[in-house]
């Protein structure tokens, strides 16, 4: 609506003269609303430079590999010049899985303290707390995970998981802290924060309603605190496809823990791996020839994606969720 | 059936099985959730703990009047790296801020559009899209022309920042009361200008909080620098050539086998909290009873 037939009951009985001097007066308006709409739409300008800069990037690839870029199992940047990503799809995906399986449930735990569980005051400055977790550096929990993460896994937990389960093939084999395992550790700890708040925003827009007919009714806490649950349910599958995005896209701390080792499939959960981030992040400095750095490019466009594909996902399921749940608080 | 149940195990106050199961399960799942809340934090102490301990033992005078220092040469420092972050995160504030303001504006002062709801969209989709790979946009586009350079950074800095200075000036837009626009507006002065003096100053600590937030996150960020700029040892020397920067050096210089590199690994990584953190903080205080 414009301005001017928003305030149009109170021009209605001036004359016509200077009616004109008010759209002239108003004329500003029009310019910068179309200012700020293009600077607005710039996003779309740069989304679509985005996937054009990175197709044309790895069209080299693309042309030569074709669907071989995705099915291949070799990297061979130095001989046969041949170059397919199976193995870094599969680390990625699986290190990812491994972060979630951790990480979702802890969070699913730290939304309910923050929601349901701990005074309203105290759930505020706990939640500050988690928050300040999202802000540290992903390079700081690269350190943190070298020289501390690495050596108390190593000397206090997997020896002892060793000990117990070591008949079971995934935790064979020589452990030597840095691998599969203490990557999926580190990425569920870098998307709990993440995923928590979703998860807390989720559970604080459930109806008071649906708690107070729980409780009329004799339930205990918990049995209050499921349905909340499953009243937000497919929001909470949405936060942790949320996680999983963000898992997939890390790089810095997942390329300091991994191992970087470059096989289809590790012999254990304390082997080395490698992923698409962080072969993008390790090789793409070192690339000299064009093909090479084509390869590299795709790996960033395969990557942009799957990340493009899971976000989607999640915040179509998220927004619906917390659109019915706050529509059906306010009837 | 239902009537029965509740007279065994509340109205007559008999203890049922299936009674004590309930509560114990209440309180099992109780103490699950505090741990989860605990394991969830045991991180974050440690981390801080670590990085002010191991941090604090390498920071002295010459850390921060020194550059980067050659292998093998003892001490050296990290004022090249932090110059060079400083020039950074101001030519990608540079680009990013307006960009990032005028979007915001347009997202809460103009109503709810097709356009709005498009670019809204399209923002989540950029914030979620992985720094790394924003990183490879910044080099194929700008750094197989130029080279590996400062602007490369600071241009996929930017891209990172829009969406969070953007979301952040909306919802600092929206806290503005209605009123107060009504009112400027009945006094006859334009919407646009109603916009930029009235609605603008009035939520101005909320947006120099969120620009703040988006700093703190790209000061810290250093996959897309790695990818788009490298590693830099030596002082600015023009903004077609590569800088230092604080993430980036934690990054090459934990992975480095020389112990003097592993030390100002800390003492960058604990400059870098206490921005960030400090950052985090203040913005938190600033908007206190806000959100």
């Amino acid at each position: 609506m414009k301005i001017s037939q928003k305030i149009s009951p109170f021009i209605r009985n001036l004359n016509i003269k200077s009616i004109l001097q008010l759209k002239k007066h108003f004329k500003g308006d029009d310019i910068f609303k179309l200012v700020s709409a293009l600077f607005a739409s710039s996003i779309f300008l740069l989304l679509g430079l985005m996937v054009y800069e990175l197709v044309k990037g790895s069209w080299l690839s693309i042309q030569t590999f074709g669907l071989n870029f995705i099915v291949g199992t070799k990297w061979d940047p130095a001989v046969s010049k041949v170059f397919g990503t199976l193995p870094l799809i599969l680390g990625t995906l699986v290190t990812s899985a491994i972060a979630l399986l951790i990480g979702v449930p802890i969070s699913l735990g730290v939304g309910l303290a923050l929601s349901e569980y701990m005074p309203k005051k105290f759930g505020l400055a706990v939640s500050f707390l988690v928050e300040l977790l999202a802000a540290v550096p992903s390079v700081i929990y690269g350190l943190w995970g070298i020289f501390v993460l690495i050596p108390f896994l190593r000397n206090h937990v997997y020896s002892c998981l060793q000990a117990v389960f070591g008949f079971i093939p995934l935790f064979s084999g020589p452990i030597y802290g840095g691998g599969v395992l203490t990557g999926g550790i580190v990425l569920a700890i870098m998307i709990i924060p993440t995923v928590s708040a979703v998860m807390r925003d989720l559970f604080l827009a459930v109806p008071n309603s649906q708690r107070e007919a729980m409780i009329a009714l004799g339930a205990t806490k918990w049995e209050t605190a499921k349905t909340v649950i499953s009243y937000a349910r497919s929001g909470v599958i949405g936060a942790a496809i949320l996680g999983l995005g963000r898992a997939v896209g890390e790089t810095m701390a997942i390329t300091m823990v991994i191992g970087n080792k470059f096989q289809v499939w590790p012999s254990s959960l304390f082997d080395a791996w490698y992923t698409m981030a962080a072969i993008i992040a390790n090789e793409l400095l070192e690339a000299t020839y064009d093909l090479y750095i084509s390869a590299l490019i795709n790996v960033g466009l395969v990557l942009l994606f799957v990340t493009l594909i899971i976000n989607v996902l999640a915040r179509l399921i998220v927004w619906r969720t917390l659109r019915l749940t706050r529509g059906i608080a306010r009837e | 059936m239902a009537d029965s149940q509740i007279d065994k195990g509340y109205c007559e106050g008999i203890e049922t099985d299936h009674h004590k199961f309930r509560v114990v399960k209440n309180h099992l799942v109780q103490f699950l959730v505090y741990l989860a809340l605990f394991s969830a934090l045991v991180p974050l102490f440690s981390i801080l703990y670590e990085v002010v301990v191991r941090g604090f033992s390498t920071i002295s005078i010459e850390f921060f009047i020194k550059p980067t220092p050659t292998v093998g040469e003892v001490g050296g420092g990290v004022a090249n790296a932090i110059q060079g972050t400083l020039i950074t995160i101001g030519l990608a504030s540079f680009i990013g801020v307006p960009i990032g303001l005028m979007s915001g504006i347009f997202l809460s002062e103009y109503g709810e559009s097709k356009l709005s709801v498009a670019v809204r969209f399209f923002y989540d989709v950029l914030s979620g899209i992985p720094s790394i790979v924003i990183g490879v946009f910044a080099y194929a586009l700008i750094t197989r022309s130029i080279g590996f350079s400062v602007i490369a950074a600071a241009f996929a800095l930017a891209v990172m920042m829009i969406p969070i200075v953007a979301r952040t000036t909306e919802e600092a837009l929206k806290l503005v009361p209605m009123s107060i626009r009504e009112a400027a507006i009945a006094l006859g002065i334009p919407r646009w200008k109603t916009t930029v003096t009235v609605v603008l100053s009035g939520a101005k600590k909320a947006i120099v909080t969120g620009l703040l937030l988006s700093i703190a996150r790209i000061a810290g960020e250093s996959a897309p620098v790695l990818v788009s700029m490298g590693f830099w040892r030596w002082w600015f020397a023009g903004l077609d050539r590569p800088v230092a920067n604080l993430a980036l050096n934690v990054f090459i210089f934990a992975m480095s086998p020389f112990e003097n590199w592993i030390a100002l690994a800390w003492g960058s990584a604990l400059v870098l909290i206490l921005l960030v953190l400090g950052i985090s903080v203040a913005a938190r205080v600033l908007t206190r009873g806000r959100y």
